[in-house]
């Protein structure tokens, strides 16, 4: 999914050192985005490593959850790295980027607390660039079926025959 | 084999909708041996075909054609093109519903006389009652087969059912059960026993659930005189100079214009679609749409004043397991003033899987207050609120500006609470989170109306034609051979889930139907 064969060649060691760290968890290298152990890399097709970077970091302060890693908020984002859609993305990483800076930061990962993040993007949440990134993260990012059990949410049971048998009623501490 | 009729056959009775009202009504209606033809604007699905994964059914089986919004209602900024959530399939939304069947209260019937004069509330009373109205009840509840009905068990509890039942007998409610469903709870009509999947929204895979989809449809197909045609969109009802209905316009599944020639044309769209056409099919004789002389086709739209609670608990609840709506608290349905409002409301479990928790527990909301909710999603308990709203005539369906790709003026659909219906929504919000908390509770949720799936009222049943579009029939006040036969004919909302009370006056309408053309007065 976000991993591409032609990384996946690289040994960790590799990679990092074609990259440069961008703020927690996030190597940026020429034409990827990769997290800082490099378990998991996204290869760029059409948009500049440094934008997907500050796409990813946006999506998790959006919508932070600490158990669910940085791999599936590059998942939720991985298709504004499209053609069509670069030009909207660069716009809206510019414009936070800006906002970041009046606020005294060096562009928006440059500012390395999630409180100060946060702030930032209170100040452009009713920009559309704001709206469309965090509407599309509520699919982009929840109806990833790989996040479901982190949640705790087994999905679909007509496979198994239902819950039935599978604790639908096995509540014991009520 | 389902029948095949002639465009021009004019003996036939057109139904337009095959949902709870349209499906059973043209079963009923072939049972008796009159022919008809069902238009149904969706596509035919059945259980193998149901997808039990939110986005992906909701793609498959939901109405996304455009509809605008307008009013102070949340729907109309988090979901500004979406106010329902209903269905575009062959039987309708009883492809989609819970399975909640419970009768109105004999006052709901009556809610004017009951509730007397609530200030910018069009109140009034139906013109048929509880007495009329129950061998209807119990024919609908055998139909569908309705638990703690026709000696049928009861379902047995969820983990879900088992807190929201401790957290009820703690605040001391006493109606608290798994409630009156249309779920098979042992097998029953050729229909398996429900198996505790999830995703009844979905659409039931087992065919537990009652849909007239798989039971009503087809047992008016096998009979001969029920012809269903499918993605058939229907633009337009025309009528004679003499003012009686002559015949319905549909665009067919190919997008060619066709005409069928009708002897009774009755109307199940549901309450956007159904007002929506007569206000398109205006003419000459009937400038402000069909049937509409009294002014009322598409006002006093209601939509039940819903909510949801979420109780978090410091243990694991998996509320997903089983039927999303496994039970119900009836304690706070009964009409006491002294609560601050008139009418009453139901609390029914409800569970949403992750994805459709992140679309709806707070639309809009971002930040950790929010995602510090859904991290706690395994040890949630949910429930949903559903109340009586008032029916107000500016609540209503207008044809928008927006079109759609026939060239038809698609609905808007304009909503804004009645003071009483947030009174009566801030007492269950406080009453459900109570009955979370009483049970231990770590942290209670209220959550906004999601898009409306109870719409009512738009076509609404008056004794006088001048307070309303049908009569106690559901016939039109100003055409003789045109009926409304769906939610939109409900004068006043009650407390129920409405879908038994849609099934019971479709019963009742096909009977009178069939007794009007043998007697020759159709």
């Amino acid at each position: 999914m976000i991993e591409t064969r032609s990384l996946r060649t690289l040994t960790r060691r590799q990679l990092l050192s074609r990259g440069v760290a961008a703020g927690a968890g996030l190597v940026v290298g020429s034409g990827f985005v990769a997290g800082s152990d490099a378990a998991w890399a996204a290869e760029m097709d059409a948009m500049k490593p440094e934008t997907f970077a500050t796409l990813v970091q946006m999506a998790r302060d959006i919508y932070p959850h600490d158990k669910v890693g940085d791999r599936f908020y590059a998942a939720a984002v991985k298709g504004y790295d499209a053609p069509q859609e670069v030009e909207f993305a660069q716009a809206g990483t510019d414009m936070l980027d800006d906002a970041a800076r009046q606020a005294g930061f060096d562009g928006y990962r440059g500012a390395g607390w999630e409180a100060d993040r946060v702030a930032i993007l209170r100040g452009i949440e009713d920009s559309d660039f704001f709206q469309r990134v965090r509407g599309g993260l509520v699919t982009g990012l929840y109806n990833q079926k790989e996040v479901w059990p982190i949640f705790g949410y087994e999905g679909e049971s007509y496979s198994f025959g239902g819950y039935i048998d599978r604790g639908f009623d096995d509540i014991t501490w009520i | 084999m389902a029948a095949p009729f002639e465009m021009t056959d004019d003996n036939v009775v057109v139904i337009i909708g095959t949902g709870a009202g349209g499906g059973v009504l043209a079963n009923e209606l072939a049972q008796k041996g009159v022919s008809v033809v069902a238009l149904e604007a969706g596509g035919r699905y059945l259980p193998q075909d149901y997808v039990n994964d939110e986005w992906e059914s909701f793609g498959q089986l939901a109405w996304t054609d455009t509809r605008t919004t307008s009013g102070d209602w949340r729907v109309a900024k988090d979901f500004s093109n979406l106010p329902a959530w209903i269905v575009k399939a062959v039987g309708g939304t009883t492809t989609h519903w819970a399975g909640a069947s419970i009768r109105f209260q004999p006052h709901e019937w009556k809610a004017r006389t009951t509730y007397g004069e609530v200030e910018g509330a069009n109140l009034l009373d139906w013109p048929i009652d509880a007495e009329e109205m129950a061998p209807y009840y119990d024919r609908a509840e055998d139909k569908l087969g309705v638990t703690r009905t026709n000696g049928i068990p009861g379902l047995p509890g969820s983990n879900n059912f088992k807190v929201f039942e401790a957290g009820a007998k703690k605040l001391g409610y006493k109606e608290v059960h798994t409630g009156r469903m249309a779920i098979n709870s042992e097998e029953r009509d050729g229909r398996m026993a429900c198996q505790q999947t999830g995703f009844c929204f979905q659409g039931c895979k087992w065919g537990a659930k009652w849909s007239a989809a798989y039971t009503d449809i087809p047992a008016g197909e096998a009979t001969g005189n029920l012809e269903v045609r499918e993605k058939a969109h229907v633009a337009r009802i025309l009528h004679d100079e003499s003012g009686k209905v002559t015949g319905v316009e549909y665009f067919d599944t190919d997008g060619n214009l066709q005409m069928q020639r009708a002897r009774v044309v009755c109307v199940a769209g549901n309450s956007f679609e159904s007002p929506r056409l007569l206000l398109n099919s205006a003419s000459s004789m009937f400038p402000d749409g069909l049937a509409n002389s009294s002014g009322m086709v598409g006002r006093n739209y209601m939509r039940h004043l819903t909510g949801s609670v979420y109780g978090i608990f410091e243990k694991p609840v998996h509320m997903y397991r089983g039927t999303t709506m496994a039970g119900i608290v009836q304690d706070e349905a009964r009409h006491d003033p002294s609560r601050g409002f008139v009418g009453g409301y139901e609390l029914e479990t409800l569970s949403l899987g992750l994805p459709f928790m992140a679309a709806f527990l707070d639309p809009g909301a971002w930040g950790r207050e929010f995602t510090t909710a859904l991290d706690a999603y395994e040890n949630m308990a949910g429930m949903w609120i559903v109340g009586e709203d008032m029916p107000q005539e500016s609540n209503r369906v207008t044809l928008s500006d927006v079109e759609d790709d026939f060239g038809l003026k698609v609905a808007n659909v304009h909503y804004s609470d009645h003071p009483n219906d947030k009174a009566m929504r801030e007492h269950a919000y406080r009453q459900g989170a109570a009955m979370y908390d009483a049970v231990g509770a770590t942290r209670t949720l209220p959550t906004p109306p999601y898009p409306s799936t109870h719409n009512l009222g738009t076509n609404r049943m008056s004794e006088r034609p001048e307070d309303g579009v049908v009569n106690r029939n559901g016939r039109a006040h100003d055409v003789p051979n045109l009926y409304i036969s769906d939610g939109s004919q409900f004068t006043t909302g009650a407390a129920e889930n409405p879908t038994l009370t849609i099934v019971a006056l479709a019963i009742r309408q096909a009977e009178h139907i069939a007794g009007e053309m043998n007697r020759g007065s159709l």
